[in-house]
């Protein structure tokens, strides 16, 4: 029973590396034809990974159907439950980056992003952890805008910074 | 000789202020990020690319290099005081290093993986200084059909041969050639994999790949099965060694770093396999009174040989990277594209044309080492303190800064998005037991090999057959060939051999 589950969601990841393939195909059939003669196109080495990546797929879905592989790993043998909480969590803070950064700059959207991470994996001090990763946040910003000279959308905080 | 006047001559601006402030300033960051579960070389040099544009090239790089050899030293004190390798290179080290310390012995389980490093380390170096310009004479002889076989030769050994499996190797590297393709087409001008999408005209950032993979991906892998809980660090104690240490230690030395560097030096790259094995011949070679302590409280062979060979075999991946431009791991390829932002090709001609910078990076390679002793046997009370920094914080800590190294290529959220998607993969990879390192190293090595490739056949006048009908080229390819199907048709043979004798 164990062995037909995993099986299957070997069995879905074959079936990504085909899609991907087939990504890579479509992909390398709009490549204009180019204009300028050569003795290999530019299409060509994309018509060889996408061939490449569709043999790879249609290998892993044989060994899927085979039992899988999954079953083989040792962080598989006895896996932890799905920690949707974490999950929920640590995605939550990455749209919420995601939203805020244009907006309100880097140092705010990632002190929230910071903040919701940190609650993923457990953290239930909230006041800390807002404190702790607005000095994070700031001190990043100033060795990436000041140090190492990367231009970072400082956002309403503009002016202040 | 010659070698050795350029290494003297190397010394000399090494030894300069503001380079020595960059090996101090690498070995520290390095050997930080190294006892730090979660972030590795490869990720730092990647998140510190932008200052490719800030200094010099030659301060770039012992900056760099010293991240990579700091965070093989510090990869073990993780290994060793909470029994979660630091870094690949340290999964073996965990196997004794941790139940010494169990048994009380962390002080000379780290003072043994240091010096041994330290050992290592140099004898690596020195094969760096001797063996390099030997392979650069050969590699100025080689054309481009050449080179391209000698790319295929790489991607085949560190996709197929090292990890799980060849397939999900190959796999791994089909995505990262993939990723690599994506953007204008050089030559013809042409856009590629682009989806219509005009912000990826100019290809895929290897910083947003390198940050997606080993930071977001492993952060929600983590994050996944997250359990919470606290790990327990082992107490340090004394690290001084006592004479029966030493000569325990002494021989697992010189054969971890004589196991380790051609290990490195090969385009198998990686430093998991060399680990192994020595791990597998102290085991062997232990005094029989010793033989007990493997598995139980912990032998110090079984540290001391291991982490000289992960320390031999990161000098070794130089080797290919500096003298033919081949990078064999991850944390390489990244220093390659580094290479690339200066505009200067890394292969032979560096060592002609760049003569002062590969020396003057050797010659720090050989200070670095001696810092990082010092770095991290007085001081290691202090890379102690940074394990106690709990997972929250960590990695709360760790996606603020894939989120400003993403963010700060172009200030645009389309590139967070992408970054995003690649952790998600990640993710999976993970999970699914796909190798992250042949991605970035395909990413990085596919549209060269794709350059040299149509260079071999505009010379060839579009004749496929020069890279069968030239001798170098041919072997190369016979060989990738052989390392591809040998180890199946070897299982193959035994499992028909095994069919028959019952039958016989």
């Amino acid at each position: 029973m164990i062995q037909a589950h995993s099986s299957r969601a070997d069995l879905g990841a074959g079936g990504f590396v085909l899609g991907l393939g087939v990504l890579a195909l479509w992909q390398a059939a709009v490549v204009p034809a180019s204009p300028l003669y050569g003795q290999v196109g530019p299409s060509f080495v994309p018509y060889l990974v996408a061939v490449l990546m569709l043999c790879l797929g249609i290998g892993l879905c044989i060994s899927a159907l085979r039992g899988g592989w999954s079953h083989t790993l040792e962080e598989m043998q006895d896996p932890q439950p799905t920690n949707w909480k974490a999950l929920g969590l640590l995605f939550a803070g990455l749209l919420a980056n995601l939203a805020l950064i244009d907006w309100l700059g880097f140092v705010i959207a990632a002190t929230v992003q910071y903040v919701l991470v940190a609650a993923a994996f457990g953290s239930r001090k909230l006041l800390r952890d807002l404190l702790v990763g607005a000095v994070v946040c700031l001190a990043a910003f100033m060795m990436f805008d000041r140090l190492l000279g990367v231009n970072i959308g400082a956002g309403i905080l503009e002016g202040v910074l | 000789m010659d070698s050795f006047n350029n290494l003297v001559g190397g010394f000399a601006h090494a030894l300069s202020f503001a380079n020595l402030g960059w090996a101090i300033l690498g070995c520290f960051l390095g050997t930080a990020v190294g006892v730090l579960p979660g972030i590795g070389p490869a990720l730092t040099i990647a998140l510190l690319l932008p200052i490719t544009f800030q200094v010099s090239a030659t301060g770039a790089f012992i900056l760099f290099c010293g991240i990579f050899y700091g965070a093989m030293y510090g990869g073990s004190t993780t290994s060793i005081l909470l029994n979660t390798p630091g870094e690949s290179g340290s999964i073996i080290t965990a196997l004794e290093g941790a139940k010494m310390a169990r048994s009380g012995r962390a002080g000379p389980a780290l003072a043994t993986s240091a010096i041994g490093s330290f050992i290592a380390g140099t004898i690596g170096t020195l094969g760096i200084t001797f063996i390099g310009p030997f392979i650069v004479e050969y590699a100025l002889m080689l054309g481009p059909a050449e080179y391209f076989c000698l790319m295929v030769l790489c991607f085949v050994t560190v996709s197929a041969v090292l990890g799980g499996s060849a397939l999900r190797g190959l796999t791994s590297l089909a995505f990262g050639l993939m990723l690599g393709l994506v953007g204008i087409d050089l030559q013809s001008g042409q856009p590629r994999l682009t989806f219509g999408v005009p912000e990826v005209l100019d290809g895929v950032n290897v910083v947003l790949v390198a940050v997606g993979l080993f930071a977001v991906g492993e952060t929600l892998f983590l994050a996944w099965r997250h359990v919470e809980g606290k790990q327990e660090i082992q107490p340090v104690g004394s690290i001084m060694l006592s004479k029966a240490d030493w000569k325990r230690s002494f021989w697992p030395w010189i054969r971890g770093a004589g196991l380790g560097f051609p290990f490195g030096v090969m385009p198998a790259g990686g430093t998991e396999m060399p680990t192994m094995l020595s791990y597998y011949a102290e085991r062997k070679l232990v005094k029989p009174e010793f033989a007990q302590e493997f598995g139980t409280t912990g032998a110090i062979e079984g540290v001391a040989g291991p982490e000289a060979a992960n320390n031999a075999a990161a000098a070794g991946v130089l080797v290919p990277m500096l003298t033919l431009g081949l990078p064999t791991s991850a944390t390489a390829a990244i220093m390659l594209s580094a290479f690339q932002s200066y505009g200067i090709q890394p292969g032979p001609m560096l060592f002609v044309q760049q003569a002062d910078l590969v020396w003057t990076l050797i010659a720090s390679l050989f200070i670095a080492n001696v810092m990082l002793v010092v770095l991290n046997l007085p001081l290691v009370g202090l890379w102690v303190q940074i394990l106690k920094v709990p997972t929250p914080q960590l990695y709360a800590g760790i996606l603020v800064f894939a989120t400003i190294g993403t963010y700060g290529i172009s200030n645009s959220v389309v590139d967070l998005v992408l970054l995003y998607g690649i952790g998600i993969i990640a993710m999976f990879m993970r999970r699914f037991d796909f190798p992250t390192a042949p991605v970035v190293i395909g990413m990085i090595l596919g549209p060269m090999a794709e350059q040299n490739m149509r260079q071999a056949l505009v010379i060839s006048q579009g004749d496929w057959t020069t890279f069968l009908t030239r001798p170098i080229s041919a072997t190369l390819l016979a060989i990738a060939l052989l390392a591809l199907v040998g180890p199946k048709l070897w299982g193959w043979v035994g499992r028909r051999r095994e069919a028959v004798r019952p039958a016989a």
